[in-house]
């Protein structure tokens, strides 16, 4: 195994196995518990791309799935043909798919702002292009690159998994630290909020555009790459994202992070418990009616509820 | 039609048929459509029984293109689903017709399976339209219960996925659906090739002039309204929800109806019909023919599948990128279609004549090109014309 966690690799599955069985220990359900980690980090890494550039600029990218796709192809291919390490392979999807993001953003998304519509079919589009374009290119399948680490001792869980879900904070963690603390968050917020003011206030919007699009897309190749390990590599590999990312979207609300958040969280529950007892068609279905349900009572999704509640408990103070 | 030598009451129904809603209300339009009618209905004779009944297919096809141009270019509610409804009668049609068995098990089907379609389609409008469900919401709904079903419909292989004597097979599907057939034993009527090709010309033939006349009455006027700016027509006094609802149930139905004849057609159901590319294809449809436009669906579906049967024969795999280029060109280029296009250059030339035209469309194509050169970075405006974007504006 040619990974770049060599050193790592035989340490962290016994000090998650050790944490683990210390949990268990003490009574905490851990198999469950682990299923519905499992589950958030899958539902919150499969949608933060597309609830970043469709929150930040209201566009919903139908080609994310494709997106994810070619983050996992490039890592895998990285390391099958060019044999590098799996993080610098990791990375290098990420920015692969970044880049790729911006070029799309420059050429094609630009023009149909203002026409989301059109922007979801122009990006259908695309994804069926890369589907399609991959598939001829690369063929059916590309031999995949096994998990590192192994499974979890005591328990047959696949270390890696769990690591993806500690990933899946950090990533969202990190989002909330870029969007909030720094320069360039602060620009992209004031140029959805209200873009003539902040053109008006010396702000490149078409620039935060280009640089929000291609953050979103980064995400999805990162997603892409996370999962490119565990996953089979096929150029559909995308759609398996889909519907998890979607139903996070109309769930989450407008609100990006708190709402992947919060929608991954709810979502991730229902869909570990419905997909273990009756299989992954009403995980499926409970997902959708979860986001059904959750519309008809919540316009703004779970994030309106919580900002409800904040504004709630501001007034009791 | 509205000419003198025409008896009275048929100008009830040209008013009816023509309005601002449509494309072609001059009685030109209505000459070349009824000489297109004619090559139409003509066409099994040319070709013979077994190429019209394959025809038919496009034709079937022409009736979920309406029903996602009423839903989408005049209602403007981009809905993925129409294939799901499309899905959803095709199997029913095929569980009910099989379970009962002959001629009749086929008549009732018939209603049974659009029922169930409209249906479907009222229960996930009445859930989306009065749960303020809005935009690109309805399309990623949608979807995500076009790609359920999929899922659903592909986990059934087993033996206990069953309704009454009919499997449910999984992704192979229902086989031995059989040919349309309408009546009781002994009384019947069964449609194949050529029989089969009229009667779905008549039915698309009945749906589009039903669809004229609906977009063009006062309800078809709410529906382009609510496209427009749905809160200024709330404002007016017309109940937003009621209308979509309406206008999505009864799509939904029309798209039941294609899906019935669709398994009729190929004598089977899969649930290829409910994957993502199959969703899009309508939509691909419907974009390249011009959306707000009823007969431009039907052209471009015409037109779409035509491609798509050479390709399938010649290069089978770039089928999916043709479509996909299709798609992204059509709106970034044209985004009404081409028969929006088509009727604008045909006014264009009988006001000002070809010698004006030229010049015009060489103007728009310069300001395009300089517009797509500065969009990469490549400032190539010449000092002599001061702003392009006006003329693009035109």
């Amino acid at each position: 195994m040619t990974s770049g966690f060599g050193a790592t690799g035989a340490l962290t599955p016994l000090i998650i196995g050790d944490f683990l069985g210390f949990l268990d220990s003490i009574g905490v359900p851990v198999v469950q518990l682990l299923q519905i980690a499992d589950n958030f980090a899958f539902i919150t890494l499969a949608a933060i791309g597309l609830t970043v550039i469709f929150g930040m600029m209201g566009v919903i990218n139908l080609a994310h799935g494709e997106f994810i796709m070619m983050g996992a192809y490039i890592t895998t291919l990285s390391v099958n043909v060019a044999s590098l390490p799996l993080p610098v392979a990791m990375l290098l999807g990420a920015l692969g798919t970044a880049a790729f993001g911006a070029v799309i953003e420059r050429t094609i998304v630009r023009r149909l702002y203002g026409r989301l519509l059109d922007s979801m079919i122009v990006t259908f589009g695309l994804g069926l292009i890369l589907t399609q374009g991959t598939r001829i290119i690369f063929g059916n399948t590309l031999q995949s690159i096994g998990t590192p680490f192994g499974e979890v001792p005591g328990y047959t869980y696949s270390g890696y998994r769990v690591l993806l879900m500690f990933v899946a904070i950090a990533v969202l963690s990190a989002a909330y630290l870029v969007f909030t603390r720094t320069e360039f968050g602060i620009r992209a917020r004031a140029t959805i909020q209200d873009a003539e003011t902040a053109r008006a206030m010396g702000v490149d919007t078409d620039r935060m555009y280009t640089t929000t699009f291609a953050i979103g897309s980064g995400l999805a190749g990162l997603t892409g790459a996370l999962y490119a390990p565990s996953a089979t590599i096929v150029p559909g590999m995308g759609q398996a994202f889909l519907v998890e990312s979607f139903v996070t979207v109309v769930t989450g609300g407008s609100t990006v992070l708190l709402g992947t958040t919060l929608a991954g969280g709810v979502l991730g529950t229902i869909d570990a418990i419905f997909s273990n007892l009756y299989g992954n068609f009403f995980g499926q279905l409970a997902l959708l009616l979860t986001a059904i349900i959750v519309i008809r009572l919540l316009p703004d999704g779970l994030t309106g509820l919580a900002y409800r509640i904040r504004d709630k408990l501001g007034e009791r103070q | 039609m509205t000419e003198l030598s025409l008896p009275s009451r048929f100008d009830g129904i040209a008013e009816k048929l023509n309005g601002p809603n449509t494309l072609g209300n001059s009685r030109a339009f209505w000459i070349a459509f009824a000489v297109g009618m004619f090559v139409m209905v003509a066409y099994p004779f040319a070709r013979g029984s077994y190429a019209a009944g394959q025809t038919s297919l496009f034709l079937v096809y022409g009736l979920l293109a309406l029903s996602l141009s009423l839903i989408w270019g005049y209602t403007g509610i981009l809905s993925f689903g129409q294939v799901a409804f499309f899905g959803i009668a095709g199997y029913t049609y095929a569980i009910v017709s099989l379970n009962l068995g002959g001629v009749f098990g086929q008549t009732v089907a018939l209603p049974i399976a659009i029922a169930v379609s409209t249906l479907s389609a009222f229960v996930l409008g009445y859930f989306m339209f009065y749960g303020g469900v809005q935009n690109v919401y309805v399309a990623i709904l949608t979807l995500v219960v076009t790609l359920v079903l999929e899922t659903f419909m592909a986990q059934t292989a087993g033996s206990e996925w069953a309704v009454g004597s009919v499997k449910l097979g999984g992704f192979n599907g229902i086989p031995g659906i059989r040919n349309f057939a309408l009546g009781v034993e002994g009384a019947s009527i069964s449609l194949s090739g050529s029989g089969f090709y009229w009667f779905v010309l008549a039915l698309l033939l009945g749906a589009y002039l039903g669809g004229r006349a609906l977009v063009n009455s006062k309800y078809g006027y709410a529906l382009v309204a609510i496209r427009e700016d749905a809160e200024r027509t709330a404002m007016f006094g017309y109940n937003v929800k009621r209308v979509k609802l309406a206008i999505f149930t009864f799509s939904g139905a029309l798209a039941g109806l294609s899906g019935v004849l669709y398994s009729t057609w190929g004598n089977y159901m899969d649930p290829s019909v409910f994957t993502i590319t199959f969703a899009t294809i309508p939509i691909v449809w419907v974009t390249l023919g011009g959306r707000e436009s009823l007969l431009g669906a039907i052209v471009g579906t015409i037109i779409i599948e035509r491609l798509r049967l050479w390709f399938s024969v010649n290069a089978s795999e770039f089928a999916i990128v043709f479509v996909g280029v299709i798609l992204m060109t059509v709106v970034l280029v044209l985004p009404r279609g081409i028969l929006p296009g088509i009727r604008q250059i045909y006014l264009f030339l009988n006001e000002n004549g070809p010698r004006a035209a030229v010049d015009h469309g060489q103007t728009v194509i310069k300001a395009r090109i300089r517009e797509a050169l500065q969009t990469v970075g490549i400032d190539a405006s010449d000092p002599d014309t001061p702003s392009s974007s006006e003329v693009v504006r035109e």
